[in-house]
């Protein structure tokens, strides 16, 4: 008899662990959840409340105590947006700054890239050496100076050869696009992402008689399709989101950036909660939309550059 | 043997012609600048006028800038508190969203989210969230009992208010490192461990935080000379105020610079402040590397 509730309870003993595995395992599931949610919603709640306050009508917006969720949506904040300021036109200023940021980044940091990774030249290793400790320089070294070039920049804006005259490059879109035309980041990206490819193809494709050009841009480009995704968008963020820079250089309200925009609206109409709302998920949406719709090349890109980089 | 050299010139002639357009921009725009930095800062440049030869007076006159010390303090005190803040929530969220689990992938997508938003209209929804009767952060303290500060405009909560949105951007990319960093790490490390009867402090003490120290070393020196250079959300949220708690080294050069145009002196205040984040980024590296020794 002993013996039998001896085993019985060791029987009992070897079920209670199992039970308390499972029963311990979902506690931990349960944890997992309730910390991912509470820490995801934090996140996303400035969107979620920046949205609400947006379609709200105005009287709602300063209720007590908060409404949530609106009676009545209404797209009227929007329309207050791009009426009392040409919100319009700052969004293309934007798009037409950022878009060029892109292409001349994606243009000349791949030349540069493929160069530097598959061509044989005396300078390869020292000149990009000094391109990449020049990452390490902080931009505000650079603030003053940089105006100072692109107001004396020979023959631009009115200038004589010599520099003197006019403004140069400000006021105009090409202060902005020059200096960051072909940036350090994109050279050092491309050129890790072409050091991947095989260079074989190179010398076959001399064999037959390709010019460099012809095999970088027919053979090699085409490639390097992920990785001018991810770098595009990147760029593309960067140029979209600067506000410093374009603020420096631009002058005429006819050319300002949707940054600079949103910064003078939200300055000069404390109180207009609904419009700044508004101007800022707008200003918000383009990279949001990018993301979305290139997600698939951004995860690619990373995966990529934490396996092979 | 001459076809071999033949091609080899050839190679070089075509390098050289592809990095043309980037390295005329790199002279132009970073090494030009920066010479043209450090001899500005020893002039009396103002854009109108004046390009006088004036010696140290504008590093002496730094010396005795009460506001421009007082914008260093701030700016120290902000990266203090965001730097070690910022690397910790990270990896925090990035141990807990590398489970493979239901719903991560979305998890990661609303933590990744504020990082694409600009600092500008991030500055200017939480002026709104922040507002100091009806934000929505205060009316959320309000249902927990706490009668929540006009965080803004008040000298002891505008500095965190700043620390508070700028986190929130930040989090989100730093999370996407440390993921990729933690993804990196062999699992056959971690069943040692177990087998040797590590609990999950010791797991993360020995082999976790040990093997994520590039990663880390790359997080924080990113971190510091951003935050060093912090601008955006200072300008926008607060304006520098109140009663200059806020104001930043960079606000202060962009003031001094391009609204009082007083570029030399605005020269030699970039220059001290490039001198501070290679401090930094030195006693970074310094901490990082000492770290190694002891573990």
């Amino acid at each position: 008899m002993s013996v039998k509730s001896a085993a019985a309870g060791a029987a009992r003993a070897s079920r209670r662990p199992a039970v308390s595995a499972s029963a311990s395992r979902l506690f931990w599931r349960i944890v997992f959840y309730a910390v991912s949610i509470a820490i995801s919603v934090f996140m996303f709640l400035p969107f979620f409340w920046s949205l609400i306050t947006s379609l709200k009508p105005s009287d709602e917006i300063f209720s007590m105590p908060i409404r949530w969720l609106p009676s009545r949506l209404t797209l009227e904040h929007y329309r207050a947006a791009f009426t009392t300021v040409p919100f319009g036109l700052y969004f293309w200023n934007s798009l037409v700054l950022a878009a060029s940021g892109v292409a001349a980044n994606l243009f000349f940091g791949s030349l540069s890239g493929f160069a530097f990774a598959k061509l044989n030249f005396r300078l390869n290793k020292p000149l990009f050496r000094v391109l990449l400790a020049a990452m390490m320089i902080p931009g505000i070294v650079t603030m003053i100076p940089s105006f100072y070039v692109l107001k004396h920049f020979p023959f631009a804006g009115g200038n004589d050869w010599y520099g003197a005259g006019g403004n140069g490059f400000l006021n105009s879109f090409w202060g902005i696009i020059l200096p960051g035309a072909s940036g350090s980041f994109a050279v050092f990206f491309m050129r890790q992402f072409f050091l991947t490819l095989p260079s074989d193809m190179m010398e076959m494709a001399r064999i037959e008689g390709a010019g460099e050009f012809r095999i970088f841009w027919n053979i090699y480009w085409p490639l390097t399709k992920p990785a001018l995704a991810t770098l595009g968008i990147f760029t593309f963020q960067a140029g979209w989101n600067s506000f410093l820079w374009p603020m420096i250089i631009l002058n005429d309200p006819d050319k300002a950036t949707i940054q600079m925009g949103l910064q003078a609206f939200s300055y000069n109409h404390q109180t207009d909660f609904g419009p700044m709302m508004a101007g800022a998920l707008i200003a918000i949406l383009p990279i949001l939309v990018l993301f979305l719709a290139l997600q698939k090349y951004f995860v690619q890109g990373i995966a990529f550059s934490g396996t092979k980089g | 043997m001459a076809s071999i050299s033949k091609l080899n010139r050839h190679q070089a002639r075509t390098a050289y012609m592809f990095i043309t357009p980037t390295i005329l921009l790199f002279v132009i725009f970073t090494v030009v600048p920066v010479v043209m930095a450090f001899y500005f800062s020893f002039t009396n440049y103002d854009v109108v006028k004046n390009r006088d030869w004036v010696n140290f007076d504008n590093y002496k006159r730094l010396l005795h800038d009460d506001l421009y010390w007082t914008t260093f303090k701030n700016v120290a005190y902000y990266t203090v508190i965001f730097v070690p803040l910022n690397i910790l929530i990270s990896l925090g969220i990035a141990m807990l969203l590398n489970f493979r689990r239901f719903g991560v992938r979305l998890f990661r997508t609303m933590n990744y989210m504020p990082t694409l938003t600009s600092a500008v209209a991030a500055a200017t929804v939480w002026v709104w969230l922040l507002h100091p009767e009806y934000g929505l952060v205060n009316t959320l303290l309000g249902y927990i009992g706490i009668t929540g500060p006009a965080w803004l405009a008040q000298t002891e909560t505008a500095m965190l208010s700043i620390i508070l949105v700028t986190l929130w951007q930040s989090i989100g990319s730093n999370m996407i490192i440390y993921i990729a960093g933690l993804q990196g790490v062999p699992d056959y490390l971690y069943e040692s461990a177990k087998l040797d009867g590590a609990n999950a402090l010791q797991r993360f003490r020995y082999i976790t935080w040990p093997q994520l120290r590039p990663t880390t070393f790359l997080v924080s020196t990113m971190s510091i000379i951003g935050a060093l250079q912090l601008f955006d959300q200072a300008f926008v949220l607060t304006q520098g105020g109140p009663g200059n708690v806020t104001k930043t080294p960079v606000y202060l050069i962009y003031q001094q610079g391009f609204n009082q145009l007083q570029m030399g002196y605005a020269s030699a205040q970039a220059f001290i402040l490039a001198l501070a984040i290679l401090i930094f980024s030195i006693v970074n590296m310094r901490v990082n590397k000492s770290e190694e020794s002891v573990v």
